[in-house]
C-alpha cells in the first residue's frame, strides 16, 4: 500500500471514530460550563445508542433511508429527557453531582439492555439495522486524490458534529446566552445578582448536554456497529469526558482532543493490519487517552482548569 | 422503648431504608411496564437466594467483594475524598495476586498470604496515585480515579496476555494450589459453592476500618481532614499526607477484594472486555451504608442478594436480569438526592418532632 492511501485511510477512520466523542464532549461542555459536573456522559451515550437504534428499527420499514435521521432525532430527545433527573437531583435537590452521575451511568446500561430484551424477545442486542447512515460523497471535493477520501467521504453525522463545534463556539463566546452560561458556571452569585436565572440556565445546559451526548451514542449505533448491545458505547463516554478536560472545556479544544483520541483508535486498526501488535500492544493504545488526561490535569502537559463553580451547588439563600 | 423508636426514626436510618423501598418500587414500575409481575419476581429473587444451600453460599461469595469495595469507597469518603477508583484498585489487586499466585512456588502458609498482601499493596499504591495527584498537584480525585480505572483494565489485560496467558484461552493460567484461599470444608457444607477465607477477611477489614478511624490518632486526623481540611491544617495536621494515606488504605481494601476474587473464586484471571463492576457497586454500598463499617456490610448483603437473586427473577418471572441494575441505580439516585426521599418520609420525621 502506498503511504498516501494509508494516511488518507487513517484520517478517514479518525473522523469516523471521533464523531461520537465530539458530540459527547460538546455535551459535557455545556453542562460543566454551567457548573454541573457531568460524569454521566457515558450513560447518556448509552441511552442515545439504544434509542437511536430502536427508533431506526421501527422507522426503517415505512421511512426507508430517512429512518436513521428519525433515530438521531429520537436519541436527541431521549437524551434530554434522560438528563433531566440529573438536573433535578443536582440543581433542585442539591444532591452530590458525582453520585447522581454514577447513578445515571448505572441506570442507562441496566435500563437499555432491559428494554432491549423486552422489545427483541430476550435478545441482548437489537437486530442488525437495515437502514443506517451511509457515507456522503461530496461532489467534486471527494474526487481530490487522498484528501477526498480522507475528509469528503464521511458520514453526515461527522459533518453535523463539526458544524456543532462551530455553532457551540459562537453560542458560547459570541452570544448573551453563552455569556450567561459561563457566568453561571464561574460565579453564580454575581450572575444571580444581575438577574440571570441560575437554576434555569443550569437546567437548560444539562438537558442540552444529554441531547448532544445521546446523539453521540446514536452515531455509534447508526454508523459503525449497526445495532445496539451492552458494549456499543463501552467507555467512550469517559473518553469524551477526558477529551473535554484535555480540551480545556473549550469547543475547539474538545474537538481537537476528540480527534486526537480518535487517531489512537484508528491507529489500532492500522497496527493490526501491519502486524505491529508485537511492538505496540493494543492495550497501550487504549490506555493513551486516559494517561494523557491525567498528565494534562497534573500540569505535566499544559494546565487545564475547570469552571470555577463546577460541582458547587448554588443555594439562593447562602452567601 | 423510646430509644428504639429514636433509632428507627433517625434520618441516617430512614433515608437509606426509604431509598431502598423507592428503588424497589421503581423496579416494580419498570417490571409492570414490561408486562411482568413484580411481586412474583421479587418473591423468586428471595427464593433464589435462600432456596438452596449452594445458592446461599454463592450469595455470600457475591457479597464478599462488595464489602471490600464498599469499605474502600467509604474510607476515602471519611477523609473527604470521592474514590470512584475502587474498580481500578480492585482490578490491580486481581492482577497482582494472579502474578504472585502463578509465579511463585511456596508453601501454602506463605504463598496465599503473600498473594493477598501483594493484592493489598498493589491496590493501595494504585489508590495512592490518585491521592498523590490530589495532594501534590491539586487534581480532582474523581477524574483521576475514573481514568485510572480504565488504565487498570487495559494494564491488567496486557499483563495477562503478555506473561500469563493460558494457551488458546482468553484467560491466565491457573494459580498454584498453594496460593488458593478457597475454604474446602465450608464449600462442601454449601454444596460446593465457591466459599473462601476472603469473607472472613472482609469482616476483619470492617473491624480494622472501625478501629483505625475511631480508636487511633491517625484515624482522628483522617476524619478531621475529611470534615474540615482548613481547620485540620491550622491544627498542625498534614492534610496532603492524610489524603495520600486515605487513598492508600482505601485502595488496599479494594485490592484485597480483587485478590480474594482470584485466589478464592476463579483461580485465574480473565481478559476482561469491560469493567467487572464491583468497584462501582461499592459506591452504592458505601452510600447506602452511610460510610460506616456496619452499614457497608449491611449494604453489601443487600446488593449482593439483589445481584445474585436477579437470576431467580429471570427464572421465576421471566424478568431480564438487567432489571436489578435499574433497582440499584435508583437506590443510589435516591440516596444522593435525599431531598426527594425526605419529601416522602416527611410525615415520619414530623411525628418524631411532635412526640418530643
Amino acid at each position: 500500500m502506498d503511504w498516501g492511501v494509508i494516511i488518507g485511510n487513517l484520517i478517514h477512520d479518525t473522523i469516523v471514530f471521533s464523531t461520537a466523542l465530539i458530540f459527547a464532549a460538546l455535551g459535557g461542555m455545556y453542562s460543566e460550563r454551567s457548573g454541573v459536573v457531568n460524569i454521566a456522559l457515558e450513560g447518556m451515550m448509552v441511552i442515545g445508542a439504544f434509542t437511536g437504534a430502536v427508533f431506526t428499527f421501527f422507522a426503517q420499514d415505512s421511512f426507508g433511508s430517512l429512518a436513521p435521521w428519525i433515530g438521531l432525532v429520537g436519541a436527541c430527545i431521549a437524551g434530554a429527557l434522560f438528563a433531566t433527573p440529573h438536573a433535578v437531583a443536582s440543581i433542585t435537590f442539591k444532591a452530590d453531582q458525582v453520585v447522581s452521575g454514577v447513578a445515571l451511568n448505572f441506570l442507562a446500561t441496566g435500563l437499555s439492555v432491559y428494554l432491549t430484551k423486552i422489545i427483541f424477545n430476550g435478545a441482548g442486542q437489537t437486530t442488525t439495522l437495515q437502514q443506517v447512515f451511509s457515507k456522503w460523497h461530496i461532489p467534486v471535493l471527494s474526487d481530490i486524490p487522498i484528501l477526498g477520501h480522507a475528509i469528503f467521504e464521511g458520514y453526515p453525522t461527522s459533518y453535523i458534529a463539526f458544524a456543532l463545534v462551530a455553532l457551540s463556539w459562537y453560542l458560547l463566546f459570541k452570544t448573551s446566552f453563552g455569556l450567561r452560561l459561563r457566568a453561571v458556571g464561574e460565579h453564580p452569585r454575581a450572575a444571580d445578582t444581575v438577574g440571570i436565572n441560575v437554576k434555569r440556565m443550569r437546567y437548560t445546559a444539562v438537558m442540552i448536554s444529554g441531547a448532544l451526548a445521546a446523539m453521540g451514542g446514536a452515531t455509534i449505533a447508526l454508523t459503525t456497529t449497526s445495532n445496539f448491545s451492552h458494549n456499543t458505547v463501552s467507555g467512550q463516554g469517559f473518553i469524551a469526558l477526558a477529551a473535554l478536560i484535555f480540551g480545556k472545556w473549550h469547543p475547539a479544544g474538545a474537538m481537537g482532543a476528540a480527534l486526537f483520541f480518535g487517531v489512537a483508535q484508528a491507529i489500532k486498526s492500522l497496527v493490526q493490519i501491519f502486524g505491529l501488535t508485537k511492538y505496540v500492544p493494543t492495550e497501550v493504545i487504549f490506555m493513551l487517552p486516559y494517561i494523557l488526561t491525567i498528565l494534562v490535569l497534573a500540569g505535566v502537559v499544559g494546565r487545564s482548569s475547570a469552571p470555577a463553580a463546577l460541582g458547587k451547588v448554588y443555594d439562593t439563600g447562602s452567601r | 422503648m423510646n430509644r428504639v423508636i429514636a433509632i428507627f426514626t433517625k434520618e441516617s436510618f430512614l433515608v437509606p431504608v426509604a431509598a431502598i423501598i423507592l428503588g424497589l418500587l421503581t423496579g416494580a414500575v419498570a417490571m409492570l411496564a414490561g408486562g411482568f409481575n413484580p411481586i412474583q419476581a421479587y418473591a423468586s429473587l428471595v427464593e433464589k437466594v435462600f432456596g438452596s444451600s449452594y445458592n446461599f453460599g454463592e450469595t455470600i461469595r457475591q457479597i464478599t467483594p462488595l464489602i471490600f469495595t464498599g469499605l474502600s469507597v467509604a474510607f476515602a469518603f471519611r477523609t473527604g475524598l470521592f474514590n470512584i477508583g475502587a474498580e481500578g484498585q480492585f482490578i490491580i489487586g486481581m492482577i497482582a495476586s494472579t502474578a504472585v499466585g502463578i509465579s511463585f512456588d511456596l508453601p501454602a502458609y506463605i504463598h496465599a498470604p503473600l498473594a493477598v498482601i501483594a493484592g493489598a499493596l498493589a491496590g493501595g499504591l494504585w489508590g495512592a496515585i490518585a491521592g498523590w495527584l490530589k495532594a501534590a498537584r491539586g487534581v480532582n480525585e474523581v477524574i483521576t480515579t475514573i481514568m485510572l480505572n480504565w488504565i487498570a483494565l487495559y494494564f491488567a489485560n496486557y499483563v495477562v496476555k503478555a506473561f500469563y496467558l493460558q494457551e488458546g484461552q482468553q484467560r491466565s493460567e491457573m494459580i498454584k494450589d498453594s496460593a488458593s484461599i478457597s475454604f474446602a470444608w465450608l464449600s462442601q457444607m454449601f454444596d460446593s459453592a465457591r466459599l473462601h477465607w476472603g469473607t472472613l477477611l472482609a469482616i476483619l477489614a470492617a473491624v480494622f476500618f472501625y478501629i483505625l478511624l475511631w480508636k487511633t490518632k491517625s484515624g482522628f486526623e483522617l476524619r478531621a481532614v475529611g470534615l474540615n481540611p482548613h481547620a485540620s491544617e491550622y491544627a498542625g495536621m498534614n492534610v496532603n499526607r492524610n489524603v495520600v494515606n486515605a487513598m492508600f488504605v482505601g485502595g488496599m481494601f479494594a485490592g484485597i477484594g480483587g485478590a480474594c476474587e482470584i485466589l478464592g473464586v476463579f483461580h485465574y484471571q480473565s481478559i476482561m472486555a469491560a469493567q467487572p463492576g464491583y468497584g462501582f457497586d461499592g459506591i452504592a454500598v458505601a452510600l447506602i451504608g452511610g460510610n460506616t463499617p456496619l452499614g457497608v456490610i449491611l449494604g453489601a448483603i443487600l446488593f449482593g442478594m439483589l445481584t445474585f437473586g436477579a437470576a431467580g427473577m429471570k427464572f421465576g418471572a421471566g424478568v431480564p436480569v438487567e432489571l436489578i441494575r435499574v433497582v440499584i441505580s435508583s437506590v443510589i439516585f435516591f440516596v444522593a438526592a435525599h431531598g426527594i426521599v425526605k419529601f416522602f418520609i416527611k410525615p415520619l420525621l414530623q411525628k418524631k418532632e411532635g412526640g418530643n
